[in-house]
Parts: C-alpha cells; sequence; structure tokens
C-alpha cells in the first residue's frame, strides 16, 4: 500500500509507544500517534490531556485539547490546577509528547514567537503547558515537519527546556526528568547523542536519503554509526490510521451550520 | 447572595472601562455570550486575563476593549493562529495590546492563589526557558528547606470573574460540570463575578456531593443565557462546534471580513440568538 509522509511519521511515532506509558499528550500528530497506538500495539497506553481529561479513550480525534469526546470517554475529569499541580508536577507522568514552530539540534522548542520578541514577524501562539510537561514528564517525544525554517541552528525564542543552547544544561540546572529523548519527522527518526545530547539520524523513512535530510537540517546534520530503516507502515497499521482519520473527518464535519 | 439580572444589566453593572476581567473556560463553557455583551457596550483598556484567549478575546481585542492580555496560549485550537490578537500584537490593530504571556502551569497556580487569597504562587517551572527573560512577573525563589529554585508568579485577583456555568438553583447555587477549567477558582479569586447558565432549575440534581457547585454567596450576579457558550459547548446541553472554529480563521483573517461578521452577528444582536445557534447543533 502507498503511503504519505505524514502517514509514515505518524506510524513512526505511534510505533514508540508503549502499552504502559502514562502520555500527556498535544493537539495534531502527537494525539494521532497516541490514538493509533491505542487501536493497535498499545491499548493499554493511558492518555491524559492538559483539558484535565484523565485515561481518555477518544474513538474521534479531538479537534481542541478539550472536545467533549476527551470527558466523556474518560475514567475521571479533573480541574486544570489540579491536572498542573497533582498530575503533572507531581511527577505521575511518564512521557510528553510535543511539537513546536521551531527545533534546535539539542532539542529546544520555540512556540513563542518568529523575529523579535517585543516586535514579532509572526506571534506564535506561545507555550501553553509545554513548559512545564518538558521539566515534570520522564522523557519527551517531539514530532517536527523536516524542513529547515523548523529545524533550526538558532531558536527565535526558547519557550520549552530540551537540553539546553549547549546541550547539558539540564543536569546543570539540576532537572532530574530526561527531556527529550526522541524526535520523529517526516523523514526520519533522530535521538540524542549519549555525551553531547546533540539529536543525530537514528533511521530513514523508506525511500529517504541522507541528502535529503541534510538539505532540510538547518544546522549540520550528524548521522549515527548505526543507521537503520523504518519499516514500511503495515496494511493494518495504515488501515487503522485512515479509518481513525475518516471517523474524525465525518464528526467535525457533521456539526457544519 | 447573588442577584438574578439581565445579562445587559449584568455587564454594566460589573464591568467598567479599564477593570480586570477574566472570562474562564477551558475549551468547554466559554462564555462567548457575556463577551459579546462587554463588546456591544463599548468596554475599554480592559485587562484580559485567560489561559486560552480563543476566538472569544480575538473578537473583544479585535473590537478594541482590551489594553492588556495575560494568556499561556494564544490560537485556535487544532486550526492555526487568531489573526485579531495577531495583528493587535504585530501591527498594533486597532491599538497596542501590552502582553503579559506564562504557560498553562503557572496561569493555573496563579488563580489558585489569589482563590487561596495568597499574595502569589510557587511551582516548579519555567526553568532554563526564554520567558523569565520577557516577563517581569516570572521570579525564582529558593525553597527554604531544599533549596530548590521554585518559580513564584503573583496570584491573579481579577476585578471581575465571568463563567459560564450548566445550571443554577432558584436560590442562586451554580453547578458546573464536565471539564471545569479553573473556573471555580476565578471566581473565588476576583472581587466580583457573573455567571451566565444555561437553565434556572428547582433542584440542581448534582448527582454527587463532591460535585462542583459554587454557593449563591460566592457569585455577585447570575445571568439565564440559553446557549451562552456556543460556539464552545455546555457539556449535557450542546456539543463543541467545531466547524465554526475552522471558520474562524476565514472569517478573522482580514479586519474587513472581521468587521462583516462582529456588525452582522454580534453588534446587530442579543443574548437572544444564543438559544438557536447552540440549539440548531443539539
Amino acid at each position: 500500500m502507498n503511503h504519505t509522509a505524514t502517514e509514515m511519521m505518524t506510524i513512526a511515532a505511534a510505533r514508540a509507544l508503549c502499552n504502559n506509558d502514562v502520555c500527556f499528550v498535544g493537539i495534531g500528530l502527537p494525539s494521532a500517534a497516541c490514538n493509533l497506538a491505542r487501536a493497535t500495539h498499545a491499548p493499554g497506553l493511558t492518555l491524559i490531556y492538559e483539558s484535565g481529561t484523565i485515561e481518555a479513550k477518544p474513538a474521534v480525534l479531538p479537534l481542541s485539547i478539550g472536545d467533549g469526546e476527551l470527558c466523556e470517554t474518560a475514567l475521571t475529569t479533573v480541574s486544570v490546577p489540579e491536572m498542573f499541580r497533582y498530575w503533572l508536577q507531581g511527577g505521575r507522568i511518564t512521557l510528553g509528547f510535543l511539537g513546536g514552530a521551531q527545533v534546535d539540534r539539542y532539542g529546544n522548542l520555540n512556540s513563542t514567537v518568529i523575529g523579535d520578541y517585543r516586535k514579532p514577524k509572526v506571534r506564535l501562539p506561545g507555550a501553553g503547558g509545554a513548559t512545564e510537561i518538558a521539566i515534570c514528564c520522564g522523557r519527551i517525544f517531539i514530532t517536527m515537519s523536516h524542513n529547515p525554517r523548523a529545524m533550526v541552528k538558532k531558536l527565535d525564542f526558547l519557550t520549552t527546556l530540551g537540553h539546553g543552547p549547549t546541550g547539558q544544561e539540564r543536569k546543570k540546572l539540576g532537572i532530574a526528568t530526561a527531556g527529550p529523548v526522541l524526535l520523529v519527522t517526516d523523514l526520519g527518526t533522530m535521538q540524542p547523542d549519549p555525551e553531547t545530547n546533540e539529536f543525530v539520524v537514528t533511521a530513514l523513512h523508506p525511500g529517504v536519503t541522507r541528502d535529503a535530510v541534510r538539505e532540510n537540517t538547518g544546522w549540520r546534520v550528524r548521522f549515527a554509526d548505526a543507521i537503520g530503516e523504518t519499516a514500511p507502515p503495515s496494511a493494518g497499521e495504515l488501515e487503522a490510521l485512515r479509518e481513525l482519520n475518516a471517523r474524525t473527518a465525518r464528526a467535525h464535519g457533521g456539526t457544519a451550520a | 447572595m447573588a442577584s438574578f439580572l439581565s445579562l445587559h444589566t449584568a455587564i454594566s453593572n460589573l464591568v467598567h472601562d479599564g477593570d480586570t476581567v477574566a472570562l474562564e473556560g477551558f475549551t468547554h463553557l466559554i462564555p462567548f455570550a457575556a463577551g459579546h455583551e462587554i463588546i456591544r457596550q463599548g468596554r475599554r483598556d480592559l485587562t484580559l486575563i485567560r489561559m486560552t484567549p480563543d476566538l472569544i478575546y480575538d473578537q473583544m481585542i479585535g473590537s478594541g476593549c482590551a489594553r492588556k492580555l495575560v494568556f499561556s496560549w494564544g490560537g485556535n485550537p487544532g486550526v492555526g493562529s487568531l489573526y485579531r490578537l495577531r495583528d493587535a500584537v504585530e501591527r498594533d490593530w486597532p491599538n497596542p495590546l501590552e502582553i503579559e504571556e506564562h504557560s498553562h502551569a503557572a496561569m493555573a497556580n496563579a488563580y489558585a492563589a489569589g482563590a487561596e487569597g495568597m499574595p502569589s504562587a510557587f511551582f516548579r517551572g519555567y526553568r532554563g526557558t526564554g520567558l523569565p527573560g520577557v516577563n517581569a512577573n516570572i521570579r525564582f525563589v529558593a525553597c527554604p528547606f531544599t533549596g530548590e529554585p521554585l518559580a513564584c508568579v503573583p496570584a491573579h485577583r481579577p476585578d471581575v470573574a465571568i463563567i459560564h456555568a450548566q445550571r443554577a438553583d432558584r436560590q442562586g447555587n451554580v453547578l458546573l460540570e464536565g471539564i471545569v477549567g479553573v473556573q471555580k477558582e476565578a471566581v473565588l479569586a476576583a472581587r466580583r463575578s457573573l455567571v451566565t447558565v444555561e437553565e434556572v432549575v428547582d433542584d440542581l440534581d448534582a448527582r454527587s456531593p463532591n460535585a462542583i457547585v459554587l454557593p449563591s454567596w460566592t457569585a455577585t450576579a447570575i445571568a439565564l443565557v440559553p446557549g451562552g457558550a456556543h460556539p464552545s459547548y455546555a457539556h449535557g446541553y450542546y456539543s463543541r462546534d467545531n466547524a465554526f472554529y475552522v471558520a474562524w480563521d476565514e472569517i478573522a483573517r482580514e479586519r474587513e471580513s472581521f468587521a462583516g461578521w462582529m456588525r452582522q452577528h454580534v453588534l446587530e444582536q442579543g443574548p437572544e440568538v444564543f438559544g438557536e445557534r447552540a440549539g440548531l447543533r443539539r
């Protein structure tokens, strides 16, 4: 079966999720990957959305972080202060799943501005939950569309701490959680070098060349010694993802005026 | 005891030019009808607090109600930008907008501190990021016992909190359920508060003694506005109008299309249209 680059990216991210993870889920690709994982190899994956919904089991992907679907299918729903204080800061969440407008080689993220903060070229939405998700979750996955505007040498603004501007800041600041351990793009997957914490390419998606990765990365990207090829999507994975997307389109289109 | 007022009278009595106002509701139960009434009454120089400005603050900012915005995530959820917010920040239109920018955790903690009557809130956050460098209200203090640097932000103490809830009883006690966000904290942190409700009933019909109920003596005013959260939603009454959130992207992108939409759907309408708007989608 043919597949798109976005499908490959979603499926690659879904495969990295474990059945026993407790995952703080962002809207968009992270939510698609988490619910695909739940529909395929990780039915026990626990999803927590920052609106306060714990063990949400949505049948369709929510458009917003607080769609009724999440609350209706959740085991329980708590207030937003409780979510951030007891559950996130309390250390109950094993995995945070983030995106952003820009990422650098150390997994630091910008979702605040493009250009100068006081006179931005583009005002982006801002931090949301990400700043504390990155500090408090056990480890972090990042997904990002692979292009030079997103994979940058220097962030316009540091909204969310990865491994810090030199790769060593988490340790210096005494932050005990692991930070970003996986970066999944539409070209491949990257993981931090164990010494420097610089993200290096560890696998290429089918048909993607090293040159394509170099051209689409804003820094001099490095490749791991042993570099793999991502297994192409299985028929089962593709069917599950497409069914999820079709159900979602029907549900959201159904409320049209 | 909370007074039952018309929405017009409630906004007229409670919200003044220059006030600090928090309209809360985390995706769910966003008090759109109350925001529209503030726009119709032409309030100016407001400091608007809200975790997720959403379409309602896009509309209020684009209509010139706001001097300052205190927030943590300013996008159209799952869709993209809030173009009126961006136009204000990027091009000072319709007027310059001062921003005080936080994270969700900071905002939630600041509301809770306000409800507690505390001057500030402490939490584990912000470390290693650029946000303390652009917001003087983000500071750090050492834990006196462990020495851990803790982020500290001032408590939110709005002049007015405005929320939407499922129902009130005739004594003015209010019940909200579903995704309850920071609404309880916002009401308890504020000097004055307005609750718009879907219906007024003899019995709140709270299924559990632990349901979120605000006693009548915690709110200043209650206004009955069926559908008042549309295009957001009221759990148990109507669902989120996701198609409208998608459509807003096009409406708000240009100043002219925004102004035209606001004239037709807000300035020339009253709160009574909300029932039909939400009811169509029940």
